[in-house]
């Protein structure tokens, strides 16, 4: 799977349509399973502490890439269920819907894994991730004080910037 | 045409009592669908509890990059799942007359008992023929 095939590095913004609140949550974890990036927006329902949702959210990613490694009906050499997956090996989803939400995945080459939860009838949401996936390198990554590996959270005061530029973008996804 | 690749169906504890395979490359053996199965059922119930707003049922679509996965549940807990070529339509359609299939010829079935793996002729060949009616393998 060619993870930029076709665009040039920085991806245009794609074409926003409806604005309102249809971005419920957004998740980013890095290659080990640390939630680097937390953001709400509309979420009236928690079940679970925020340590744990976190937890949750990780495994049932990794339990789906998994799966769907396994289950490629299209190719013949399929691993064993249960190893990891370097990204970009083996297919992967992209999306899921229930009946309340809908859940965007995408994972970067360098193993970062964007999560979007939305409004189940929200097209389909992989450039606007890539979109997103970009902001987060210019605004986060490329800041100097920044350091890898350690949750933004703690960042996010100084990085004015991609808390503006990302509620802007949700705010404007159909 | 559209594809469908196979069918499971999960009873209510997650185990595997149908697995049908139309077309997909390699050779599945009974272990891997059962993993695979009961990982799917977990997965399922995960999703219901990571939902912002209440009133979540579980997976409907599930969209990878080769291949798309429609699951239906039952009111009583029997999930039903098809994977299938990316952008098929009326898969939910396909899913609903998969289970009024399943009610005629499994659960009234006197031989039949429930839970167990499903081994009858008449659902094998009706669904077949459900299948193939607008769908080629």
């Amino acid at each position: 799977m060619q993870f930029f095939a076709g665009t040039e590095i920085s991806p245009s913004l794609p074409a926003a349509t409806a604005s309102g609140n249809n971005g419920h949550m957004m998740y980013v974890f890095n290659r080990d399973g640390i939630c680097l990036l937390y953001r709400e927006w509309n979420r009236p329902l928690h079940t679970l502490n925020a340590q744990q949702d976190h937890k949750l959210m990780f495994g049932l990613l990794f339990s789906l890439k998994s799966l769907t490694a396994k289950m490629d009906p299209t190719s013949v050499e399929k691993g064993n269920l249960g190893v990891p997956q370097l990204p970009g090996q083996g297919c992967s989803f992209h999306s899921f819907r229930t009946n309340t939400y809908k859940l965007s995945f995408m994972e970067s080459p360098s193993g970062i894994k964007l999560i979007l939860i939305t409004h189940p009838r929200t097209g389909d949401l992989r450039e606007s991730l890539k979109y997103i996936y970009n902001l987060y390198v210019e605004y986060v990554v490329k800041n100097p004080p920044y350091t890898p590996r350690t949750p933004i959270s703690n960042f996010l005061c100084m990085c004015e910037l991609f808390n503006t530029a990302l509620d802007q973008y949700v705010r404007s996804i159909s | 045409m559209a594809a469908i690749y196979n069918l499971y169906i999960i009873n209510k504890s997650g185990g595997l009592i149908f697995y049908k395979d139309y077309g997909s490359a390699g050779r599945t053996d009974t272990n891997d669908s059962l993993r695979v199965a009961s990982l799917w059922h977990s997965m399922y119930a995960i999703s219901q509890q990571l939902s912002p707003v209440s009133g979540c049922s579980g997976i409907e679509l599930l969209q990878a990059h080769t291949f798309d996965l429609h699951c239906f549940q039952s009111r009583t807990g029997t999930e039903f799942f098809i994977v299938s070529e990316p952008g098929t339509q009326h898969m939910e359609g396909l899913l609903k007359h998969i289970y009024e299939l399943y009610t005629d010829f499994v659960l009234k079935n006197p031989f039949y008992e429930m839970e167990m793996p499903i081994r009858c002729e008449l659902f094998d060949i009706n669904l077949t023929r459900e299948i193939q009616k607008d769908h080629v393998a």
